[in-house]
């Protein structure tokens, strides 16, 4: 038996919840006053996934850096891989919204995309 | 002396969803000033996802939001005029600005949009004792050196503030391999988003210390630690409660501040309260044909928000350029009491306005298991019960032609927050 503490994100009022797993399975959620915070707790104990959001450098565009994503949500726990994966990454410009920076990145099969239009000057 | 219907001042989320309305609503002589290099106001450093949830459905980053309404400019062939800054605005809508090409010049409007959006509050009113080293940044600038300059203003950073955008950057600065310390509040609650502080700070491991300032800034040419404390209810310092950290950076994420120069010097009654403009229904100020919208008006936490009272602006504007003003209107104040620290729009005019209004507002402390009651004149029309309201949280009530037709003879509308 194993007890986890979370914060709700649903609403302003977070409640606290606490989540007991018995070998990996929700045996209960304790804590929410709805039943959107037991979703919420069973996903983010079983299977919590992230948007990775961050900036790339462009060479020849208007402005240095151009934003991406992961095109879907990624394990939580690969966050900081993801990051590091882009820290050296270099595109030129002219970049489009939803042009593909990596292509499956670190074998996740979610591509990092660019999330603005950046011109060549 | 140019001639245009409309003149947006501001190329951000409410200017440019104002502009898009305005000209659905039948306006063609339309112009957007900005003063930065591009479209699209502060989404282009917010590069975060989580925008237009409400809008489109789908979770979206800032710039990428942005897009779509630039794009939709765009297709509308909307003019536009970048690196501009607008100098003055008069009472009869008459608007300087200067650029490198076209020098100082003047535009006679028959309408005018502020949407100049808000600016963080500085170290400067906060009174921070400490020497003035380098190392010191608003967290927005900080957001803007990282996401579009590509420099990273530090690797050791206390943040000062629970604003959104603070949590923001400490995820930000975290993920780019910064070590964010702590983020200190002085409420004892937090300003920002809850979803902002689990997916920002807990997932990080980064503490939140509410109920605590920052006491003293050591560092000659840059900061070298930053000394906070517990405060008690009156907000003063704790003796015996400090505790010192070694870093490199201190960010601030301590409020937003409409930034209405140009309003006042247009002559538009602001209200000390959200420190914009006073509106009616129409997003219209106390000048005839000037509206505002955005968070010029007041800030708002959610830009889809922004964007849908900017087109309200938008449309009321086409109207005005159409019809003028109408004469005579009966207009209702709205109150705004027991926990609701102010309301926008502040006045309603049942016999103009739209078929409904959405009447936004933030409360003054937090509320559990309380409802939001709405009152024509002393009687009671509506009673929304709210499980928990927060001051970071915008709240809102829609109000009905048809009910303040029915109402009779009433003298005011008052929005306050009562047991459930």
């Amino acid at each position: 038996m194993e007890t986890k503490n979370l914060t709700c994100i649903n609403c302003p009022m977070g409640c606290a919840l606490t989540v007991t797993l018995d070998n990996g399975e929700v045996t209960s959620v304790t804590g929410n006053t709805c039943k959107r915070g037991d979703i919420y707790a069973r996903k983010e104990v079983t299977n919590p996934t992230r948007i990775v959001t961050s900036s790339v450098r462009v060479k020849g565009g208007e402005i240095p850096m151009v934003s991406c994503k992961t095109k879907n949500d990624i394990p939580k726990g690969m966050i900081f891989d993801i990051t590091n994966a882009l820290c050296n990454v270099e595109v030129s410009a002219p970049v489009k919204i939803g042009d593909v920076i990596i292509e499956n990145v670190l074998d996740t099969g979610v591509d990092i995309i660019a999330t603005k239009n950046v011109a060549a000057i | 002396m140019k001639n245009y219907d409309l003149v947006i001042i501001g190329g951000g989320p409410a200017g440019l969803a104002a502009a898009i309305s305005a000209k659905e609503s039948g306006i063609d002589s339309i112009l957007i000033l900005e003063r930065d290099k591009e479209l699209g106001g502060i989404l282009n450093q917010c590069i975060h996802n989580g925008f237009g949830l409400h809008t489109f459905n789908e979770e979206l980053t800032g710039p990428e939001y942005a897009a779509r309404f630039i794009d939709r400019v765009l297709e509308l062939g909307i003019e536009y005029k970048l690196n501009t800054m607008v100098m003055d605005i008069t009472k009869d809508k008459k608007v300087t600005a200067m650029n490198r090409e076209d020098g100082l010049f003047s535009i006679d409007a028959k309408s005018v949009i502020l949407a100049m959006g808000c600016r963080e509050r500085p170290r400067g009113a906060l009174n921070i004792p400490g020497y003035r080293p380098a190392g010191i940044y608003s967290a927005g600038t900080a957001q803007r050196l990282v996401n579009i300059e590509g420099y990273m203003p530090g690797r050791k950073v206390v943040i000062l503030g629970s604003g959104d955008i603070g949590l923001i950057m400490a995820r930000r600065m975290t993920l780019e391999g910064a070590e964010v310390k702590v983020v200190a509040e002085i409420m004892p609650y937090s300003g920002g988003l809850k979803r902002n502080i689990v997916q920002c700070l807990d997932d990080f491991n980064i503490p939140l210390k509410l109920s605590h300032t920052v006491v003293d800034i050591e560092g000659k040419d840059r900061v070298s630690a930053v000394t906070i404390a517990k405060v008690d209810e009156h907000m003063k310092p704790i003796p015996g409660t400090e505790e010192r950290y070694e870093c490199d950076t201190l960010l601030l994420s301590v409020g937003l501040l409409p930034e209405n120069e140009l309003s006042r010097q247009s002559g538009v009654e602001l209200s000390p309260i959200h420190r914009g403009p006073i509106v009616n229904d129409s997003l219209e100020t106390s000048v005839p044909g000037i509206f505002a919208c955005g968070n010029v008006l007041h800030v708002h936490d959610l830009v889809d928000f922004v964007s849908k009272e900017a087109s309200q602006a938008g449309k009321s504007a086409a109207l005005y350029i159409k019809n003028g003003e109408k004469e005579n209107s009966i207009s209702l104040p709205i109150n705004a009491v027991d926990g609701v620290r102010y309301t926008v729009p502040e006045f309603i005019r049942p016999n103009d306005m739209e078929e409904s209004v959405t009447v936004r507002f933030r409360v003054g402390g937090v509320f559990k298991k309380c409802a939001i009651a709405t009152y024509f004149g002393d009687t009671l029309v509506s009673k929304k019960k709210r499980p928990i309201m927060a001051p970071g949280e915008m709240e809102q009530v829609v109000i009905k032609k048809s009910d303040l037709l029915n109402a009779g003879d009433i003298k005011d509308i008052t929005i306050k927050i009562e047991e459930a």
